[in-house]
């Protein structure tokens, strides 16, 4: 007799089942019940975005370097548990060659954006030559907690594209996973967990957009939500709800498959320009000695 | 002897010279390179605060007249974006020069028509502006190597809105790096201050830039709103109130147009008690009563170490005596007046709602002119985070003065708003700026120093003061897309 | 008593943002034509050369009481300030002027000589008739870090002053930094100076408005803290009205109407006297003045 795994959510690095106790069926092709998702409420919504906002200050200022190390770390067990992946993406659907192929990319992916975690800031901070007697720089800074609602095509590789350049840059995110493929996202979970990023970093629901997205746009303590489907009518309701909070919004409806879709651009989208100011005693227009 | 000393103490008039203006009576719309009646065939008043005197009158353009200017501008980004770069560089450094060489004539119109003193409006905005054009212009060529890996394109149509507080200085900031970067423009002016965005018409009209790069549509809200819903309309640009920024992202929502939103403030001024107390008090004077206070970055909310607090405090007051309020013209006013009547009477009003929620209120005992819209600078004393007139924008002379023992303590109360435009630190140690110049959630950060601006710097906004940076190479970025 | 002077520090960047701030202040008219007649009263009208004689200083001290006779209505300077050897001759040309006598003395410029030698020097100018002492400070032993030598070699000399009111020389131009000219003004005024002083008028740079600034912010705290008034003195490099009238400013604007009069407030200046007159002309005659029709002595 074969035990069937229970898929829960991630929250605050733990596994709860939904507070509402409401359940989803997961069913393949043939119209079997492969699982029983979690049918995440607002309440699990906004348990996650306490969990993601108490992790923004460790997060942020670990060093760029130690980010970098964790996110390699992660390839490096996401690696080691490919099979599992393949396996999970064949019973919702895909081709063999295709699930190989998305969890190579997927992998692939976390090693690029690990390398970006130190490097991003030299290439969009900047030094500015004022004209007044004055040090100048700006410099790229997390925007905060970011919500994502996560690609539906894929189940791993929208997820994970979407998450990386999130978090590379020190922000911390609540994702909302594929509806008709979540089965990924659970084990990408236990992935996390067991990699040595710290709890609350990444927090993972499933459920309906349907359901979520208003509240994902409205919540008044995220700074920032990306969306990454084409529904035309939630993209509306999101950028109008945005407002209440001047919430970053924007649409990632991408096909992650593309080399293009990886890039510094995405992690720039949620981090903030910071300028700093400091006198400097006897330079340029100040001239004399004193 | 003591005659000496009362004469020369209160400074005589010393009014800048106003006979080299050159101002008309009315002032039509700037559309497609020619000044055009507004449809309606309406006009208003626009005054001088610090006389409540008119000073001409102003086409109040509609929905219609932001049609046709947006019809303009769409038709001129045909060639306009495919004006060879360098080409398009050579118009936006001619607009800078020629706003150099009629400086003096702009600052007094921004100050006749804005309130500001003459010594802001002729050592800051005018030259910033002029500045602005400059380091724009340069980059119209050098776009390529601005954004790693991509190769930049103009969004098209830019709809600008800008406020009335730095008017001239707001229209250089939006116009520049939407011209550097190959967009056509329609901008709205404030209603109060239109003259100097008016002004600069008839300079963008005299330096050739060819026709519907460049409209200026005067008018109320309901042209900023048809501006905002125009389908024709790529990117929205605004600064403003956190009120209208909040409406126009919800306008936008799901028509693909870019935003920039540069919205309002409440800073943090932070003294600690290592600070090099005298200019750290120059700051605090700087940061609160620069432009009347109609700053969106401005100090508004001083947090001093206890330890210290007396000192500062004291030392404020003595120093506050030494402002000189009253006639903007005047070259050594230090404050001038109040924008509009609106403005006057919202302050007047967060006065009131401070002295009623208890916090002690100091003003000197200076006089204020009997026309025109002026407001004493003004302190409140003992205030705390719970206090209406601490966590709202008042956007006026006021500031709020707490006191604070630790680090930590300052700032989570300085991060204890929903605005992050800006905020201040004042100590002689490096690692704790650099502590806290990290934590402060906000866009810019002064260190020993307050309210300096300069082109090359990006600003903007964190959380609710908006997002997009304008300023320096980061401010090209709102105005392309790859 | 050193260590417990707790001076602030300096930002050298803001001090001269405010410094250009005050230099904005345009002074017409009549606070014009009065800040320049109590500026004119406040100099210390100065000869400090080698080639110092008897005539040089005879001259001078006809001129401080004759600047410019065509002229109705103009005060005299505050003072005339000349060496040790001097003192006697400027007393005498002086009888009954109401015009004061100050003397430098403590090895000026340099000040490298010993306490005894620098005592005797201070005591002899009195002797002979200064008002006033203007003694410079041990600037090596202050670059050196020996705080307690300065402050005692000060408060010996303000005791061998007498009567004689005594004004410290900070000598700036060689302190290197704000924070050294801050820490240097509040160990002179706690060791017991009547006023601080910017330079000797031998190194540049000389008196400055940054410099002069700070100065005043430190006499102003010390009032603050005490309710003592200690006066100050730029000197050297100040030659114009417009100048002139700056520092007025500047002196208004930090200590306030108490200052302005030449019991709190110097400039120790040689040319600045004949550029004010100048101006008084342009005023009095309605058209630009002439050197030509002013004394240079």
């Amino acid at each position: 007799m074969e035990i069937l795994k229970t898929y829960k959510l991630f929250i605050g690095g733990a596994f709860p089942r939904t507070e509402s106790g409401r359940y989803y069926k997961l069913e393949n092709k043939q119209k079997q019940v492969i699982a029983n998702m979690c049918l995440s409420s607002r309440k699990d919504f906004r348990n996650a975005v306490v969990a993601a906002r108490k992790a923004v200050e460790g997060w942020s200022g670990r060093a760029a370097f130690n980010r970098g190390q964790i996110l390699y770390r992660i390839a490096e067990i996401l690696e080691g548990r490919k099979a599992q992946f393949v396996a999970e993406l064949l019973l919702q659907g895909s081709t063999k060659s295709s699930a190989e192929k998305e969890v190579r990319l997927a992998i692939d992916r976390c090693v690029y954006y690990s390398g970006w975690c130190d490097k991003y800031q030299q290439l969009f901070g900047s030094v500015n030559p004022v004209a007044t007697s004055h040090f100048n720089f700006s410099v790229p800074e997390p925007t905060g907690v970011v919500c994502v609602i996560a690609d539906e095509n894929t189940s791993l590789l929208g997820l994970i594209s979407a998450i990386l350049p999130i978090i590379v840059g020190g922000n911390t995110c609540v994702v909302l996973a594929s509806e008709s493929k979540p089965l990924c996202s659970i084990t990408f979970a236990e992935v996390l967990a067991t990699s040595d990023l710290a709890a609350g970093v990444v927090n993972i629901l499933t459920g309906t957009s349907k359901e979520l997205h208003t509240h994902f746009a409205s919540h008044m303590d995220v700074n920032a939500i990306i969306y990454c489907r084409e529904n035309a009518a939630e993209i509306k309701a999101i950028a109008e709800l945005s407002s209440m909070n001047v919430k970053r919004s924007f649409v990632w409806n991408k096909d992650w498959f593309k080399a293009e879709n990886e890039n510094p651009y995405l992690i720039m989208d949620v981090q903030e320009i910071k300028t700093t100011w400091h006198p400097i005693e006897n330079i340029g227009v100040s001239g004399a000695k004193y | 002897m003591s005659k000496i000393k009362k004469t020369f103490a209160s400074y005589d008039a010393a009014p800048e010279n106003t006979s080299h203006i050159d101002l008309k009576a009315q002032y039509d719309l700037f559309i497609n390179g020619k000044f055009v009646k507004p449809q309606s065939k309406q006009y208003y008043d626009t005054i001088n605060p610090a006389t409540e005197k008119k000073i001409a009158s102003i086409a109040k353009g509609n929905e219609k007249d932001i049609d046709v200017a947006v019809k303009s501008a769409n038709k001129a980004f045909e060639s306009w974006s495919k004006t060879e770069p360098k080409e398009r560089a050579k118009y936006i450094y001619r607009i800078a020069r020629m706003i150099q060489e009629r400086a003096r004539e702009f600052a007094v119109i921004e100050t006749m028509n804005g309130g500001k003193p003459i010594r802001e409006s002729r050592d800051i905005d005018i030259p910033l502006a002029a500045n602005h054009f400059f380091y724009y212009a340069g980059w119209a060529d050098k776009l390529d190597y601005a954004f790693p890996n991509r190769k930049p394109k103009p969004v098209g149509v830019v709809g600008q809105i800008i406020p009335w507080n730095f008017p001239l200085l707001m229209a250089a900031w939006k116009l520049a790096p939407a011209l550097a970067t190959g967009n056509t423009v329609v901008l709205k002016p404030a209603e109060s201050t239109p003259l100097t965005a008016l002004k600069l018409a008839e300079i963008i009209q005299e330096s050739g830039l060819p026709d519907g790069v460049v409209q200026i549509v005067t008018g109320f809200g309901d042209a900023g709103a048809a501006l905002v819903n125009h389908p024709l309309v790529n990117k929205i640009a605004f600064t403003g109130s956190t009120e209208v920024g909040k409406y126009i992202q919800k306008a936008v929502a799901g028509s693909n147009k870019k935003v920039t939103l540069e919205l309002g403030g409440k800073a943090a001024n932070i003294i600690f008690d290592d600070a090099p107390i005298d200019q750290a008090l120059e700051g605090i004077v700087n940061g609160i009563f620069f432009n009347q206070g109609h700053v969106c970055c401005a100090g508004s909310r001083l947090f001093v170490q206890e330890n210290i607090a007396d000192k500062v405090i004291q030392k404020l007051k003595d120093r506050m005596k030494t402002l000189i309020i009253g006639d903007p013209m005047d070259k050594n006013t230090d404050i001038g007046a109040i924008n509009s009547k609106e403005q006057l009477l919202k302050i007047n009003n967060y006065i009131k709602i401070g002295l009623a929620e208890g916090a002690e209120m100091y003003q000197t005992n200076c006089a204020l002119p009997s026309q025109g819209y002026f407001c004493k600078p003004t302190l409140f004393l003992h205030t705390a985070q719970s206090h209406r007139i601490v966590q709202e924008e008042i956007f006026g002379p006021v500031l709020t003065i707490q006191t604070f023992r630790t680090i930590e303590e300052v700032i989570e109360k300085a991060n204890n708003i929903p605005y992050g435009l800006s905020a201040g630190v004042w100590t002689d140690k490096g690692s704790k700026i650099f502590n806290l110049t990290t934590k402060l959630r906000a866009g810019v950060v002064w260190a020993n120093t307050y309210n300096k601006f300069d082109p090359t710097s990006p600003f903007g906004g964190y959380q609710e003061s908006g997002f997009g940076r304008e300023g320096g190479v980061h401010g090209l970025l709102p105005y392309v897309h790859f | 008593m050193v260590l417990q002077i707790q001076s602030p520090t300096i930002d050298q960047v803001g001090v001269e943002e405010r410094v250009a701030r005050l230099m904005t202040r345009s002074i017409k008219k009549e606070s014009k034509l009065e800040g320049l007649k109590l500026a004119l009263n406040m100099i210390d009208l100065t000869t400090l050369e080698g080639k110092d004689t008897v005539g040089k200083v005879k001259q001078m001290c006809y001129k401080a009481q004759h600047l410019a006779d065509d002229i109705a209505g103009l005060p005299t300077v505050a003072a005339v300030c000349v060496y040790v050897n001097h003192v006697k001759t400027a007393k005498r040309a002086l009888v009954n002027s109401g015009i004061k006598i100050a003397s430098v003395a403590t090895a000026f410029p340099s000040g490298n000589s010993s306490r005894k030698v620098k005592i005797e020097e201070t005591k002899m100018a009195v002797a002979n008739g200064a008002d006033e002492v203007d003694m410079v400070i041990s600037r090596g032993e202050f670059l050196q870090g020996n705080y307690n030598f300065v402050f005692d070699e000060i408060a010996a000399i303000k005791e061998a002053c007498g009567p004689a009111r005594l004004k410290v020389i900070l000598e700036t131009g060689e302190l290197s930094t704000l924070d050294n000219v801050r820490k240097a003004s509040d160990i002179a005024i706690h060791a017991g100076a009547d006023f601080i002083k910017t330079s000797t008028g031998k190194i540049q740079p000389a008196a400055t408005m940054p410099v002069t600034l700070v100065m005043l912010q430190a006499i102003k705290d010390h009032y603050d803290a005490t309710g003592i008034m200690i006066g100050m003195k730029p000197a050297g490099g100040i030659s114009t009205s417009k100048s002139a009238l700056n520092y007025l400013v500047m002196l208004y604007e930090t200590l306030g109407e108490k200052w302005m009069s030449n019991e709190w407030f110097r400039f120790g200046a040689s040319s600045l006297a004949n550029d004010i007159i100048l101006q008084l002309g342009k005023e009095k005659y309605g058209a630009y003045y002439s050197m030509n029709y002013i004394s240079k002595d």
